[in-house]
């Protein structure tokens, strides 16, 4: 567990997590450093969009604390969480478009709801943005219209729009063919190393997390808490608990076809 | 999975009767598995008849003998997955099942069925409690409700100050746009009902007074009772049930898909995004509908008492002003204002609420119709309180 030093830009400590009575994941401890990308790993079921809403202020944690560089998220009133969270950017894991609007319309709300530009400035940005995950021609679309692939492009748009320094994603490449996930891969490091951007990702498609990923922490849905630490290449090669070998491993190959399979 | 097993015998369509005879041997039991076990046509066996099955086996061993089954699908596995468990559970070692003989396909397929490490959606551990707690537990509930109903009327009190002030982050173009859906839209139903309304009162009004020669007093019942209290709550009813039951529905939507999440995430304030637009259109179109909805109220019941009555246009009109004047119409306003409020907040606050699915945005919508309906009534009731109280 590393120190909070000025590289540490969020340190969760002793998080607990849930719904009602459940306790999803309890006491995580880890940190997300500046400019790298985090994977939140682990099972479907295990609670990694719930810690992911925590982390973005849509879930209160049950105990334990999130401090985003040096200030305490859930202790602060209100306005100064909200002030905070306009350096976040949330890429929900179906898009959570906003439905009765036009893409542009989606990228542009945030600029129009919390910045002073003028709607030419914003106009610009929309564009960027939308160029940025290859949607220009969309614009005039409304999410309904849009194929799953587009729709959570147009996902990854709006939680640009305000140029976040940390951004969240669950998920983002799932239900997308590998040419868009390996696309949407290179953006988000390019965000990363170019932009700066802090990056947590949850997710188990394993090909993102290998390619893009250079810390993380493993959560068991099981024990219901974190099992493992470290970049995923790291765990793949080096880790020896038998739920993260077989989930590096692709999953338990036991009933993988064998050629006997079709000789009854 | 039809036909994983054996090739089919004979014709597609014959179907032998799958079957289960139990041996006794000297150390183990046999049990023979014959037929053709297919889940729509021959069904699945019962619980029951498993468990009287494996209390008939006396033996530690129980082998199947798949030697004459025919074809299969999910009814063999289901009933060998049945007999599996029902066989562990035999007091006190359970009985060992060989089923080596079985097909291989359906050894896979069984061992899949009952894998250890099935998703457990984080089990919600109920426990048992009592009448007492379960009573406060409920009251409670009413308790936060009606914080957070507080909170939500303070909050967009507080947001539309500020909107006036012009630091709220609400669009004009979301209020337009509320506006037109709330009021524009509206127009043709609010002129049928009140119309039709005042015609009604001016009918039953005619019939009365007629008899004590003093029809021409049609023109103050149908004045002073439309402006006053129909006008303002057939128009907040209208309203609750085309506009309250819309934004619950919405907003209820919103929650499911997300969308409010991706707004809170954003630091997009709920309130001055979502709330005041619809609020502050209700609360400014409802009165501009009730004044419209008076004239057409007025109209029908000119129309009705001049059809029914011996009296002239002027003479219904001299009366009327006579009887009407801004006090009752400062009242209905005022009933208009606040049942726009309550309409619209009610309709926000349950939507914000609702659950996560399908069937939560039809209920949101039923709930903000009726809690609107019921609402606007009883709030009415309270006007009369009140104005009594005050002689007015």
């Amino acid at each position: 567990m590393a120190e909070p030093d000025s590289d540490t830009r969020l340190q969760i400590r002793n998080l607990t997590v849930g719904f009602g009575l459940n306790i999803v994941q309890r006491d995580l401890n880890f940190s997300v450093h500046r400019g790298s990308i985090f994977a939140v790993m682990g099972g479907s079921g295990c609670g990694k969009s719930t810690v992911l809403k925590a982390l973005v202020g849509l879930v209160r944690p049950f105990s334990g604390s999130l401090t985003v560089d040096g200030e305490d998220y859930w202790a602060v009133d209100e306005a100064r969480r909200a002030t905070i969270g306009r350096r976040f950017g949330v890429l929900f894991q179906n898009g959570a478009l906003w439905s009765s609007m036009t893409v542009s319309e989606n990228v542009a709300l945030p600029l129009q709801m919390l910045t002073r530009l003028d709607a030419e400035a914003i106009a610009a940005l929309v564009d960027l943005k939308l160029s940025f995950v290859g949607l220009t021609g969309a614009a005039q679309k409304r999410p309904a219209e849009l194929s799953g692939g587009m729709r959570k492009r147009a996902a990854l748009a709006r939680a640009l729009a305000l140029d976040p320094e940390f951004l969240f994603f669950d998920e983002p490449s799932s239900g997308l063919d590998p040419m868009i996930s390996g696309r949407l891969d290179d953006l988000i490091l390019e965000l990363s190393t170019g932009l700066g951007a802090t990056v947590v990702i949850v997710s188990h498609e394993l090909s993102t997390l290998f390619a893009i990923c250079d810390d993380g922490v493993f959560l068991d849905g099981e024990s219901r808490t974190a099992i493992a630490s470290g970049s995923p290449r790291d765990l793949r090669d080096h880790c020896d608990h038998p739920t993260v070998r077989a989930f590096m491993a692709g999953g338990a190959r036991e009933f993988s076809r064998s050629p006997e399979c079709h000789r009854e | 999975m039809k036909g994983l097993g054996k090739p089919p015998l004979g014709s597609r369509d014959a179907v032998s009767a799958p079957q289960l005879h139990l041996v006794h041997h000297d150390l183990e039991a046999e049990l023979q598995v014959t037929g053709d076990w297919i889940a729509c046509e021959t069904g699945v066996r019962s619980a029951v008849e498993v468990r009287r099955l494996v209390s008939d086996v006396a033996a530690a061993r129980l082998r199947i003998d798949a030697a004459r089954l025919g074809k299969w699908d999910s009814a063999l596995i289901v009933f060998l997955k049945m007999l599996r468990d029902e066989a562990r559970s035999v007091q006190p070692l359970g009985i060992r099942v060989d089923e080596s003989d079985l097909p291989r396909t359906a050894r896979r397929l069984l061992d899949l069925a009952t894998a250890v490490g099935q998703s457990q959606v984080a089990a919600l551990e109920m426990p048992r409690i009592s009448v007492v707690a379960r009573v406060g537990a409920a009251s409670l509930r009413v308790g936060t409700e009606l914080s957070r109903i507080t909170i939500l009327i303070g909050q967009t009190a507080l947001s539309s100050l500020a909107a006036l002030a012009r630091r709220a982050s609400t669009r004009s173009v979301d209020l337009l746009q509320q506006a037109r859906e709330a009021g524009a839209s509206a127009l043709v139903i609010v002129a049928i009902v009140n119309s039709l309304v005042g015609a009604v009162m001016a009918f039953v009004g005619a019939v009365e007074l007629r008899r004590f020669g003093a029809g021409i007093y049609v023109a103050d019942l149908v004045g002073i009772g439309l402006v006053r209290e129909m006008a303002p709550i057939m128009t907040a009813i209208v309203m609750a049930g085309r506009t309250g039951g819309a934004y619950a529905a919405h907003l209820a939507a919103m929650e499911g898909n997300e969308e409010t999440d991706a707004l809170k995430a954003f630091g997009i304030p709920i309130i001055d995004f979502l709330v005041l637009p619809r609020v502050a259109a209700l609360v400014t179109m409802l009165p501009l509908l009730y004044l419209y909805a008076c004239a057409f109220g007025l109209l029908g019941g000119y129309l009705v008492s001049l059809a029914t009555l011996d009296i002239t246009g002027t003479a219904f009109l001299q009366e009327l002003r006579g009887a009407v004047g801004a006090k009752q119409f400062a009242i209905g306003l005022s009933k208009s204002i606040s049942f726009g409020a309550l309409i619209a907040l009610a309709g926000c606050y349950i939507g914000m609420r609702a659950g996560r699915s399908a069937a939560a945005v039809g209920h949101a919508a039923t709930s903000a119709v009726v809690a609107g309906i019921v609402g606007v009534i009883a709030l009415d009731a309270l006007f009369a309180v009140c104005t009594n109280a005050l002689g007015i």
